[in-house]
């Protein structure tokens, strides 16, 4: 039991290219076991590709990726023992019902006829799917398909689970039960590796984050980490009165001690920071200083601003006639 | 059967934790109960999608009334005569021609995210092919049913009884079995199912028409009978014609296992190697 036991995934140097695209461009990570995983990047930037490499659909064009020490090709057999898939787009049977695919995944695991309907039985159960058993998945809303494809990759609890965008296109409620899904998971002992385009998600579930951008990865660290190293969230304030924002600029980069941006609306203002104490404080002088205002809020960096700061580009412009190549 | 309700319902929070807290991991499913299983997959969708089976009566139908009909008079003297060479051909045509929805349907499967989960579950990943097949033939045996049915009703009186009809279906499942294989190359290729289907046809109309199906060839001209002999179609009609009328040679039954499993030898391996390197 060396310290690589440890390890869930390792890969180095890993690249996949599909004709011209390099879509995983030189690719490192190293993921420990029991920990939640982000991959976090925009449309296009190689996270799926990623996923599929690890979970054995995808030979590498070159560099060694290892899953729990085995090597994806070579082994392939191996790590399909240990992981579980829930892929971007529904990886379940449209036609048939719920409770179907689960006996379906179950069976082809192994377990018999009967274990399979128990065992279906308890994940619909337990993932609030229990009335739409036996409907095809073809009618279910999208929070019950994303829990259905969930539960199918849980019928036997994986050591390693891919989750791909699971939260893509659910509302907030959906979105949480999914969350709290996967923090279920992880206290079960369960490796997550997930992928968003969400800054805030992966900040609420996961441990370590890496960032990503046309295949390769440009930061990497614990939430925390990301966002220090970005910079910060933004303050931003709506006076009552124009009037006054020359005054308020004063204040504000006064006490917070950033530069305090104007916006097109000629009532509000912005400065980054992200300590709410010395907001806070700002606040206060605010008012102290007769300056009414309407409302203030203290945001996250999206992962737009996470964006522009790693890269000097917004993260959609994939189309990249880049002006400012090497900010980063 | 189902899990057990208790009276007092616990918490979502605490049936999610007891719900991924089971780490039983069974032993592997073998070839076969996977295979059996994707079999039952395929079932479950011609339950729940029954359209599917429109084209295999509507096909049958169509095309016996058409030829016993309209050209059964001027190709053998009466349809009552032609009725029984035909039939034994139109239960070939029938069924050879629905293998190629084999080929669509993995078209259409293998664009869906579920065969992702397939393609990285610990299971014998030739079984899901196997098993779409295996569902495949129980179509392939509606089909026949309606042939045979269609044909009794019309006046088809086989000399083989029920033993040489049975037998003679069995053969086409075989040959179809095997012909399946074909279909699935292309579905793996091809980028939609249309096209599957559009290729499909390429192969299976010069197939279907330069065989023995709907004449015989001793009346074609000598080159044309030649290809005509070489179409492994004509040796399946003829083992079905020979079974259906008791008139069969053993040697006629064993070209055509003999081409069933070339094809078989030739296209699953390669249908293999096509569906593990999908991208
Ligand atoms: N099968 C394929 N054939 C050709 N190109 C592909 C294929 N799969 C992905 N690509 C290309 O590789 C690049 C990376 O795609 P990938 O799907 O990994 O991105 P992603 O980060 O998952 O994006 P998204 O957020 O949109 O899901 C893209 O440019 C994409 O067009
Ligand atoms: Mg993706």
């Amino acid at each position: 039991m060396d310290s690589r036991s440890d390890i869930a995934i390792e890969t180095s140097g890993l690249v996949k290219t599909f004709g011209k695209t390099r879509a995983v461009d030189g690719v490192d990570l190293a993921v420990r076991r029991g920990m939640v995983y982000g991959l976090l990047g925009p449309n296009g930037a190689g996270k799926t590709t990623t996923i599929r490499v690890l979970a054995t659909l995808l030979r590498p064009d070159s560099g060694t990726v290892q899953v729990f020490g085995h090597d994806v090709v070579g082994e392939a057999d191996a790590v399909r023992g240990r992981v579980s898939l829930t892929g971007q787009f529904a990886s379940v049977d449209e036609d048939l019902t719920g409770l179907e695919n689960l006996v379906l995944i179950a069976r082809l695991l192994g377990f018999s006829r009967k274990e399979s309907r128990a065992r279906s039985h308890e994940l619909l159960d337990a993932f609030g799917l229990a009335e739409a058993a036996g409907r095809q998945v073809k009618n279910y809303s999208g929070g019950m398909r994303r829990r259905l494809d969930i539960a199918a990759s849980i019928v036997v609890t994986p050591d390693l689970i891919f989750l791909d965008e699971p939260t893509a296109g659910l509302d907030p409620r959906s979105r949480n039960q999914v969350w709290e899904i996967v923090r279920a998971l992880v206290a079960g002992g369960t490796t997550v590796l997930l992928t968003t385009q969400y800054l805030d998600e992966a900040d609420q579930l996961a441990d370590r984050i890496a960032v990503i951008d046309h295949g390769r990865v440009i930061a990497e660290g614990a939430p925390g980490e990301l966002k220090a190293s970005v910079g910060s969230g933004a303050l931003h304030v709506r006076l009552r009165d124009p009037e006054d924002r020359p005054e308020a600029g004063r204040v504000l980069s006064g006490t917070l001690g950033v530069p305090v941006h104007l916006e097109s609306d000629p009532a509000a203002l912005s400065a980054r920071t992200s300590d709410p104490g010395r907001v806070a404080h700002a606040l206060a002088e605010l008012s102290r200083s007769g300056v009414p205002i309407t409302d203030f809020s203290l945001g996250q960096p999206s992962l737009d601003e996470v964006f522009l700061t790693l890269t000097g580009r917004t993260a959609e412009a994939d189309d990249s006639t880049d002006t400012e190549e090497d900010a980063a | 059967m189902t899990a057990p309700t208790t009276s007092t319902a616990p918490s979502q929070e605490e049936t999610l934790r007891s719900a991924l807290s089971a780490r039983k991991r069974p032993q592997r499913a073998n070839a076969l109960s996977a295979s059996l299983t994707f079999g039952w997959r395929a079932l479950l969708k011609i339950k729940h999608v029954p359209e599917q089976l429109f084209d295999v009566t509507a096909f049958p139908i169509m095309f016996t009334l058409m030829f016993t009909y309209l050209f059964g008079g001027a190709i053998a003297g009466s349809t009552g005569e032609y009725l029984q060479f035909l039939l034994p051909g139109i239960l070939v045509q029938t069924v050879v021609f629905i293998t190629m929805y084999t080929g669509m349907g993995l078209n259409t499967d293998v664009t869906k995210g579920v065969f992702d989960r397939f393609r990285s579950m610990p299971v014998w990943h030739p079984a899901a092919l196997v098993g779409a097949l295996l569902g495949d033939a129980a179509r392939y045996a509606m089909a026949s049913a309606m042939v045979v049915v269609l044909g009794l009703i019309l006046g088809f009186r086989p000399a083989g009884g029920v033993a040489g009809v049975l037998l003679s279906v069995a053969l086409v499942l075989v040959f179809s079995f095997g012909l399946s294989w074909a279909w699935t190359v292309l579905g793996l290729i091809l980028r939609t199912p249309n096209s599957v289907m559009m290729a499909s046809f390429l192969f299976l109309f010069p197939l279907t028409f330069a065989s023995n199906i709907f004449v015989d060839p001793k009346t074609m001209p000598d080159w044309l009978e030649t290809i005509v002999g070489a179409n492994p179609i004509t040796h399946l009609v003829s083992a079905v014609r020979g079974l259906m009328h008791g008139t069969v040679a053993a040697q006629q039954v064993v070209w055509v296992l003999l081409i069933s499993a070339a094809l078989v030898v030739v296209f699953a391996p390669l249908t293999m190697h096509l569906y593990r390197n999908k991208t």
